[in-house]
């Protein structure tokens, strides 16, 4: 662990309650401890819902996998519902308020704002979630992820979304409050710390997220308890798609959170220039909700202008901000790793960066992943014309498994590499096993994800549980070479669930048996 | 440091390897915005997303005179069904069906109207790969001029229920 230079800018006291904060022993930073509790609520039931939907992954690979095809037709739009709900949302928004809840307090020398109001939000998303995935489970929401109308679901599987939605919102409302309380209370001097400005940029997309959400699921809610007439296709996509895709940049942004954080954790680096880093994300902000457009680039009802204009000159300024972070994170590494004597060559600093540090290694390929893979697939499919040959092709899901899994998951479980024995304050187990995670993980993710984009440049569909087409009243068919990549979308799946499980295992066996290290600073990775 | 907060004034102009960086970022998105409008007049193949409002019995009862009227053949129960060049053609997608089959000349161009009867439904052209969303309640109206002969395949690529994996249907272009 770097030197942290204790909180210099933080006055003591803060405006925490006696006996409600703990000094970390690691850090020096003051923890409260109801945002403790809650950081730590939410981040189990993330990993719960990471689990349901780990296995709800092999199960689909295994079936998409020609030669095992392993799940009955029904099943397989089940299991998709489980696997793109468990995952997208439950999993990611439960660790998304988790990060704002230690942004909000332990980065700002601040208490909590309201713990009631942290109960309610996390009753209400852990019900909500109940609700979905029971709904799920009984067959009674085979409507995969998106439930486009008039696909109808059970009352509860729309009423349960929008519990969750409403519980993450009061989240992000008590992490407002933490901001208001803790500038109020004047608990730290000068301007927030980069971390908690991408968080809180993160937190604001949310709120966009959320209102859209509303817009598409409450109108969808009462027609599927048959108290108004179908909302119309085309409107629904498009709110729809105001949520799908804005939550997905909710995901950046935290992820890009992280990447300076653990830069900061495993490396000691500092940001170069901390405008340009505020900026890029202000950029997201303010343009990134326009990328929701490119999911209708071949749909009715929204013309060429509308398409030309919403995915081009606002989409590429937000492309602009990950073109800054993916530049501004690895220089603040390669100028802290320089100052620690890495000068030699061009590539000394990289080389000999902590690639034995778990939470190091993922963060790295995350940024490496997200910026290659997903970043350079996600603005071509933007494209009209290449959106033509990609939509809802096997290339759509082989693009977001590069950002959401292999870039925001990767650095979520980096993260966790530090949460684990600074918040829950327990030691890793089997920690040779825990520096070989990322890279398993990473491994199995492009190679699921490459495996993906191939198979789908054949015209391959996206959810879609046989692609032979046996039984259809007029034949089709795919070239061979799309069997080839399909064969190694199973492989990729099964290598990235492995490594799934490992994390798991690992931190469950860290959680609930480790050892405390309470007292005394975390063991250095 | 990313996780301490920064006193003073931080706002100050970028310099060195950051600012080249920043320069060259700003000119790719640039340049990628001008590609936008440029290509959709340059490029051949646009998706102009044409659509009317339809109810769906109104596009079913459109779709069938324009099947009765000038079918020629018929394929498993599937009628085929050549359009004139240059005139309009429909195709009927409902739970998991595309109907009908058509038969198109090479080099003319079509108005092609794809609709839903029911669900959402996807129309994916195959061995070409080219994929266009039909919804119901709209009249989706693509302007096609194929420019190679021989029989494609048409796939449904939005889940549309346990059958969606059947849901198939045919373009055949002949010279």
């Amino acid at each position: 662990m770097p030197e942290l230079a204790s909180a210099q800018a933080l006055p003591a006291q803060g405006n925490h309650v006696v006996g409600k904060v703990r000094a970390c022993d690691t850090t020096g930073l003051p923890v409260c401890l109801d945002a403790q509790l809650f950081v730590k609520l939410h981040a189990v039931v993330a990993v719960v819902f990471l689990l349901v939907g780990a296995v709800a992954a092999v199960l689909l690979a295994l079936t998409r996998w020609p030669a095992v095809h392993l799940l009955p037709a029904d099943w397989f739009y089940r299991i998709l519902t489980v696997h793109g709900l468990s995952m997208l949302v439950f999993w990611i928004l439960n660790l998304e308020i988790a990060i704002l809840y230690f942004c909000g307090t332990v980065l700002l020398n601040s208490r909590l704002f309201d713990k009631g109001l942290a109960w309610a939000g996390f009753g209400l998303m852990l019900g909500g979630s109940l609700l979905v995935q029971w709904a799920i489970w009984v067959g009674k929401a085979d409507v995969l992820m998106t439930s486009y109308v008039p696909l109808q679901a059970h009352p509860l599987f729309y009423l349960g979304l929008i519990l969750f939605a409403v519980g993450a919102l009061l989240g992000v409302v008590n992490y407002f409050g933490c901001l208001y309380i803790s500038k109020r209370d004047k608990t730290y001097r000068g301007s927030v710390p980069l971390v908690v400005f991408g968080a809180t940029a993160a937190a604001i997309i949310a709120v966009f997220a959320i209102l859209h959400g509303a817009a598409a699921l409450i109108p969808t809610l009462l027609w599927s308890m048959g108290l108004i007439d179908s909302p119309d296709t085309a409107w629904y996509r498009l709110l729809w798609w105001g949520f799908g895709h804005t939550s997905q940049q909710i995901n950046v942004c935290a992820m890009v959170a992280v990447w300076y954080l653990l830069a900061t954790l495993t490396t000691g680096a500092r940001p170069l220039n901390q405008t340009v880093c505020r900026v890029a994300f202000v950029l997201y902000i303010l343009f990134i909700n326009l990328a929701s457009a490119h999911h209708l680039l071949v749909d009715p009802g929204v013309g060429p202008g509308w398409k030309i204009w919403n995915t081009s000159y606002a989409m590429y300024l937000a492309v602009l901000a990950s073109l800054i972070h993916g530049f501004t994170v690895p220089a603040s590494i390669e100028h802290a790793l320089r100052k620690k004597g890495l000068t030699r060559g061009l590539f000394g600093w990289l080389f000999g960066a902590p690639w034995k540090n778990p939470a190091f290694s993922a963060m790295f390929m995350s940024l490496v992943i997200f910026g290659f893979i997903g970043g350079i697939t996600g603005v071509t499919l933007g494209t009209q014309q290449i959106n033509i040959i990609a939509h809802n092709t096997l290339r759509i899901p082989g693009h977001f498994h590069a950002t959401v899994v292999g870039g925001t998951t990767l650095a979520f479980m980096g993260l966790t590499y530090y949460v684990v024995p600074l918040i829950f304050q327990k030691e890793f187990y089997a920690r040779g096993l825990v520096r070989l995670q990322p890279y398993l993980f990473a491994g199995g993710v492009v190679l699921l994800s490459l495996s993906m984009s191939f198979a789908g440049s054949y015209g391959v569909p996206r959810r879609h549980w046989d692609i032979d087409f046996t039984g259809a009243a007029l034949s089709a068919g795919f070239d061979p070479g799309a069997m080839m990549w399909l064969g190694l979308v199973g492989v990729g799946g099964v290598l990235a669930f492995l490594g799934l499980l490992t994390f798991i295992l690992l931190v469950v066996a860290a959680v609930f048996f480790g050892r405390s290290n309470a007292g005394k600073p975390m063991e250095a990775w | 440091m990313s996780i301490q907060p920064v006193e003073g004034n931080w706002i100050r102009a970028p310099k060195g390897g950051e600012r080249v960086w920043l320069g060259l970022a700003l000119t790719w998105c640039l340049v990628l915005t001008i590609m936008m409008p440029y290509w959709h007049m340059r490029g051949k193949q646009n998706s102009t997303g044409e659509a009317y409002k339809v109810e769906p019995m109104a596009f079913l009862e459109r779709a069938n005179r324009f099947t009765e009227s000038h079918k020629v053949g018929e394929e498993a129960g599937i009628p085929i069904v050549e359009p004139d060049p240059g005139g309009d053609a429909y195709l009927v997608a409902r739970m998991w069906s595309f109907s009908p089959i058509l038969k198109l000349k090479k080099d003319q161009t079509y108005r092609l109207h794809l609709s839903s009867m029911d669900l959402q439904h996807g129309f994916a052209l195959l061995p070409l790969n080219m994929n266009f969303q039909i919804l119901p309640g709209w009249d989706h109206v693509l302007t096609i001029t194929p420019t190679q002969s021989g029989e494609f395949s048409i796939i449904c690529n939005e889940f549309c229920g346990i059958g969606h994996h059947l849901m198939t249907g045919r373009i055949v272009v002949v010279d």
